[in-house]
């Protein structure tokens, strides 16, 4: 890969992310109220405390330029702030705790989503209007309608409270499993990981397999699919090194861009398992009007839509010659 | 040469038909061999080695759609000897391109080949053949040079990768000594080996048709069909490319079926040309005897459809109307609706194909079987009216008829007129010399 596209792509992320992270300052700002605000809540403070808040706060400074000065300096040093909610733990080390079962559930989730939803659409296409074609679309539909929540519920009502083969909520089991050795806690967290990243993974794979059936059915139209035919190749042959390196590209871009959509999505399915990742947080930090982890969310998410599109592009430039020149 | 048709006692035309048929025969074997000889890899175990190169027979393919089903290609037949080049011309539409591809069935999933066709190369039917039986004599023996190379060039591919994967599998050559072939193919064709390792976004038009053309060489075929390899390209580039292909049938006896609406590249290239119209073989023939006297309307109009540099300036002949909708195609011969010389028994009739002594075939009832290959019938007026309003055609061809009748005279007329010279569709003095 030519290392003038890496650059380019590389550049154009960081200036992304620069952007962002100006709104972010932005956006809270322009919030009503002021942080200050919450001390009035307080019938004895002073007039006195109040003017020393807003200096220690740095909020008696003019908004442009020395608090957005301020606030760069400090979010470059991986400063993001104090939490309201949190007896004033630092954001970071709030975000920290969360963002491992986050990451691990919805990476999971798209990669069981990816693996089965692009076979299924690849399968359904090659052999199109045939049984496996007509059943997969059809669910895929279905569950290409389904918000994630629905998923959930009925997931969680079957498996878990009706078959009782799974926990209801959390990561592990509260007060300990009662055995404390490895295996049996890498167990526990599987258990109770096992259906939200199912119910994370069905509502992925209809889109994928919809979006891979449309794309692996246009490129066997190509003509370069009646070249592969006219070379004898088996059938095979031709899916395999001709028709799907071509229908991968929408596949990828779509998973890329979807990838944010996922995030947002993710808070349901969290709420819904009681899952301690970055989505009850953000459901936690809306009730408790806690901004600066709001602030600190929106961030990483933001930057984490950017990093995937960056590897998308990436993996794009691999998979097409054309895109690289 | 003698027209039998003509002579004397039937005894002696006999003989000397023998006599014709027997050295054409020899000469046939001849070619044969010697470009048999030049394969680099033997024929197929089933091949009969003094069978002719392709004899395609009674061909017809179907194509089912939602409303019925459409006959594509309607009963052709037609041969192509070792060396030899044949044309396949005629409007949009009329079948060209899946004649050639129904020969090794590479047609969409709707399309079928009827029962009574039959496909024989050395022999072997390849109609008969299983998907997967087929599937060994695709590119190997039959070889196919896509329109638009842009398009039949896989974008994410190497070009010299897809020009050596025909080769590593039909040939089951291992995948280095593939390569090193896929570099001198296109050595072969003029481009530099080196430049294999571009995608085809990366080469230009006229390369990519090089391209496309060095790959459908790749395993030294028995057949190679080109499928309007010039169209998409801009008309120095075509010239190149047409050059090429005659260079390549020069030094390696190509044996060539070369599908265009532009007559112009038939008659610099080939040997016979075979005109089809909605399906069917119109005429059939030596290129040279087909461009000087077209027998069938449809080629004449077609030859007159084409502008003559070297001529006067005139009106280019148009063929009023398109060519019919195949699912329900006119009764009789396809093109009554749109012939000028339209009878009375054409709208009734499908014409038999008949081959004259000068070894054209003709599908039209103006040259019935029996006749020396003019016109029988001088139709009058009144006649070409029946026919037409017999046909239930409305006041848009009558406009046409007295001109119609004119050319129809011309036709007649022993001396090769204007209308009928064989300037007609050549763009230089090369090709005008070729066919005279």
């Amino acid at each position: 890969m030519g290392s003038r596209y890496l650059i380019r792509k590389v550049v154009g992320a960081c200036l992304t992310i620069f952007m962002i992270v100006i709104l972010n300052f932005v956006l809270f700002r322009m919030m009503p109220g002021s942080p200050d605000r919450i001390l009035l809540r307080n019938p004895n403070v002073t007039a006195d405390a109040m003017a020393a808040a807003r200096i220690r706060w740095g909020l008696d400074k003019p908004l442009i330029p020395d608090q957005l000065v301020d606030y760069l300096e400090s979010t470059a040093s991986g400063d993001l702030g104090f939490s309201f909610k949190f007896h004033g733990e630092p954001v970071t080390d709030v975000l920290a705790g969360r963002i491992w079962p986050t990451v691990i559930l919805f990476g999971l989730g798209e990669v069981l989503a990816i693996i089965f939803g692009l076979a299924l659409g690849a399968y359904s296409g090659w052999r199109r209007g045939g049984p496996i074609d007509y059943i997969g679309n059809g669910v895929s539909l279905i569950l290409y309608s389904m918000p994630y929540f629905v998923i959930g519920i009925l997931i969680l009502g079957v498996f878990a409270i009706g078959l009782h083969w799974f926990p209801t909520s959390g990561m592990l089991t509260v007060g300990g499993s009662g055995d404390d050795s490895f295996p049996s806690q890498l167990l526990d967290f599987l258990g109770h990981l096992a259906l939200p990243v199912t119910t994370v993974a069905i509502g992925l794979i209809g889109q994928y397999s919809i979006l891979m059936r449309s794309s692996v059915i246009e490129t066997l139209g190509e003509d370069y699919i009646t070249t592969a035919r006219g070379k004898g190749l088996t059938s095979g042959r031709i899916l395999r090194s001709h028709a799907l390196p071509n229908a991968l590209l929408p596949a990828v871009t779509l998973i890329a861009i979807n990838l944010g959509y996922v995030i947002g999505g993710a808070i349901t399915v969290e709420v819904v398992f009681n899952w301690p990742g970055l989505g009850t947080l953000t459901v936690t930090a809306l009730e408790a009007r806690d901004y600066p982890v709001l602030q600190g969310i929106f961030l990483l998410l933001s930057i984490s839509v950017v990093v995937a599109n960056l590897i998308a592009d990436l993996i794009y430039g691999r998979l097409d010659p054309r895109v690289r020149s | 040469m003698t027209d039998p048709s003509r002579s004397g006692t039937p005894a002696l035309d006999d003989e000397v038909a023998d006599a014709a048929a027997v050295a054409t025969r020899a000469a046939a074997l001849d070619a044969q061999t010697l470009i048999r000889g030049r394969r680099q890899w033997p024929l197929p175990k089933q091949a009969d080695p003094n069978a002719p190169l392709l004899v395609v027979e009674h061909l017809t393919t179907r194509f089912k759609m939602a409303g019925g089903s459409i006959k594509a290609v309607d009963d052709v037949s037609f041969t192509l000897n070792d060396g030899e080049a044949l044309g396949i011309a005629g409007e949009s539409g009329c079948g060209k391109t899946t004649t050639a591809l129904s020969l090794v069935r590479l047609l969409p999933a709707n399309g079928r080949i009827g029962k009574d066709s039959s496909v024989r190369l050395f022999g072997i039917d390849l109609a008969r053949k299983s998907e997967d039986a087929l599937r060994r004599y695709r590119w190997r023996e039959i070889s196919i040079i896509f329109q638009g190379a842009m398009n039949a060039l896989n974008p994410v591919r190497r070009v010299n990768e897809q020009i050596a994967e025909p080769v590593e599998l039909r040939l089951k050559v291992n995948k280095a000594d593939a390569m090193k072939r896929a570099g001198e193919l296109l050595e072969l064709v003029g481009i530099p080996a080196r430049r294999g390792q571009a995608y085809p976004h990366e080469l230009s038009g006229g390369m990519r048709q090089r391209a496309m053309i060095a790959m459908a060489l790749a395993c030294d075929p028995a057949v190679v069909i080109g499928d309007e390899p010039t169209t998409a390209l801009d008309v120095m580039v075509q010239a190149q490319i047409l050059e090429l292909l005659e260079r390549l049938r020069r030094e390696l006896g190509l044996s060539l079926i070369l599908i265009t609406h532009d007559l112009s590249v038939i008659a610099e290239t080939c040997d016979r040309v075979m005109v089809m119209y909605a399906g069917k073989v119109a005429e059939e023939g030596a290129v040279s005897v087909i461009f000087r006297t077209p027998r069938h309307p449809y080629t004449q109009k077609l030859i007159g459809a084409f502008p003559n540099i070297h001529a006067d300036r005139r009106t280019l002949d148009v063929i009023p109307g398109s060519p019919p909708d195949l699912r329900e195609p006119p009764p009789g011969c396809r093109f009554h609706p749109r012939c000028p010389f339209a009878m009375a028994v054409c709208s009734v009739e499908v014409p038999p194909e008949v081959t004259f002594a000068d070894g054209v075939r003709v599908a039209c009832h103006l040259y019935p079987a029996g006749s020396d290959g003019a016109p029988i019938t001088r139709p009058t007026k009144d006649a070409i009216a029946g026919g037409v309003a017999e046909a239930g055609l409305g006041a848009g061809v009558f406009s046409d008829r007295d001109e119609a009748f004119d050319e129809l005279e011309d036709a007649l007329d022993p001396a090769p007129s204007h209308t009928l010279s064989p300037g007609h569709g050549l763009t230089d003095d090369h090709s005008l010399d070729q066919i005279q």
